[in-house]
């Protein structure tokens, strides 16, 4: 019996279905057997990031409405004989799915697999409702601005209310220099308002854009360093204990001697 | 004639310097009381009844009025265009209205984070061990202490009390209100200070002043409950 993680944001374009997508290739990659599932009905993605658009026969709303069985909508990775994805439908919108229904096909999916990765759409209305039915576990994604982390509250006040354990953070997008001269929310100051667990901190790699267009997730390529930070939230959602690498380190030599001398 | 005589004690009126005391039998009927007030009260008493603007307290001992026996009552001596009710005296209240008295009474204590879209009201004093995120409301029919930052809207005395106060540990919040005042943050707050602070109407100024929780106990003595 696996689980099912639910990432969700609240706010849109902060990069929840790249973290489902991420996430999901990182735990492939360790061998677990995984589930992608695509809940933003009408504006589907995670198979474009994955590079899977065009395999898609069957969909979410066909299972629901029982125009297939589960496993035929079940689309394997190209890479990976352990990862695969359930797709979105394009042609329906969100309230063609209910919570009940969503609740059995993770369940259903949780016997198969070792994690069943759900990737929320952005709101709180029906589409978030269906995302969160069948999860055990959740995962908020919020970028280092007021906005985002404004909404990410929102959502993790919603996701108290649900049965399940307190939600993990990832602040994604996080751009260094503009931390450091505090032009920026800083980690630390997201996780105390948020209050909640950090899991993950993913600097902004212009690598990951040019890896989506490809429909390769940056995960498979060990160089950048969102990838290796994408590897490191997999591995502490394995139960690993890996340290969380901080802006702090990426300080040059030259930096420390400043700081030392007091001249920052 | 004896039920005439006993009928003549069931309504006491006294007078006080401040003004009528009615003492109500508490053991008779109400019909009773109602019957012996209307003879009373239409009974010519000379200037008493007729003359200058007098307040009336009724007492009723150990009875208990509902609303519609004490609106009889108020239309009874109402008649008398010189009578006040000022108010009702009684020994006795409801269950109900005993739980009301006890919850307003209280403190309830709540550990959580308030995130924004969440709105914790409750009757009563509010402890707060937790933050008040941007976007949360927390209110409260008496007053508010917050055992961590308050970022959000806090509503002290939210069915009127104007004496109601906000205190919290980190004081940065987007709104304050108290009773039917509302006082906006400023746009931008300082990077230090705001720590240890309380929130009260100030009767001089007619608006919601902030200032060191130290000073509470002057402006508010009522707050001690030794």
């Amino acid at each position: 019996m696996g689980e099912a993680i639910v990432i969700t944001s609240g706010k849109g374009g902060v990069g929840k279905t790249t973290t489902s997508a991420n996430i999901g290739t990182s735990l492939a990659l360790s061998g677990k057997k995984v589930c992608l599932v695509d809940t933003d009905i009408g504006l589907r993605n995670l198979d474009v990031l994955m590079g899977l658009e065009n395999r898609i026969i069957y969909d979410l709303v066909d299972v629901v409405e029982e125009r297939c069985k589960l496993h035929q909508a079940l689309i394997k990775d190209k890479r990976f004989e352990c990862l695969f994805l359930l797709p979105a439908a394009q042609t329906k919108d969100k309230s063609s799915v209910q919570p009940e229904q969503m609740k059995k096909i993770i369940s259903e999916l949780k016997q198969d697999y070792d994690y069943v990765i759900i990737d929320c759409p952005a709101g709180i209305e029906q589409g978030f409702k269906n995302a969160v039915a069948g999860a055990d576990k959740s995962i908020v994604v919020t970028n280092p601005e007021i906005s985002s982390v404004r909404d990410a509250d929102r959502i993790i006040g919603l996701l108290e209310q649900e049965e399940m354990e307190a939600p993990k953070l990832i602040v994604n997008r996080v751009r260094n220099h503009l931390a450091k001269s505090g032009d920026m929310l800083d980690v630390d100051e997201i996780v105390s308002i948020l209050a909640i667990e950090l899991i993950g901190v993913v600097v902004d790699d212009e690598n990951v854009i040019k890896a989506a267009n490809k429909g390769e997730p940056i995960a498979m390529s060990p160089n950048s360093k969102a990838s290796i930070a994408y590897r490191n939230i997999a591995r502490r959602i394995l139960g690993e204990s890996v340290p969380l690498s901080t802006i702090e380190e990426e300080k040059g030599f030259f930096s420390k001697i400043k700081t030392l001398l007091g001249m920052r | 004639m004896a039920m005439a005589q006993k009928l003549q004690h069931n309504v006491t009126i006294k007078g006080t310097k401040d003004g009528l005391v009615l003492l109500l039998d508490d053991l008779c009927s109400f019909e009773h009381l109602v019957e012996e007030l209307n003879d009373k009260l239409s009974d010519d008493h000379g200037q008493l009844l007729n003359g200058p603007l007098i307040s009336v307290i009724v007492k009723t001992g150990n009875r208990y009025l509902t609303d519609q026996q004490s609106g009889l009552i108020r239309e009874i001596i109402g008649q008398k265009k010189n009578l006040e009710i000022k108010r009702f005296e009684t020994n006795v209240i409801t269950v109900a209205e005993a739980e009301e008295m006890k919850k307003e009474a209280q403190i309830m204590r709540v550990s959580k984070v308030v995130r924004s879209g969440q709105v914790l009201s409750v009757q009563g004093d509010l402890l707060l061990i937790g933050d008040v995120n941007p976007g949360g409301t927390i209110m409260a029919t008496g007053n508010i202490f917050v055992l961590g930052s308050l970022k959000g809207i806090a509503h002290s005395g939210s069915s009127g009390n104007r004496e109601a106060v906000i205190a919290a540990s980190v004081m940065k919040p987007t709104q304050l209100r108290i009773a039917d005042m509302i006082n906006r943050a400023p746009d931008h707050y300082p990077e230090h200070g705001h720590e240890m602070e309380c929130a009260f109407i100030s009767d001089e100024e007619d608006q919601i002043l902030i200032d060191r929780i130290s000073i509470v106990h002057k402006i508010r003595p009522e707050l001690n409950r030794l």
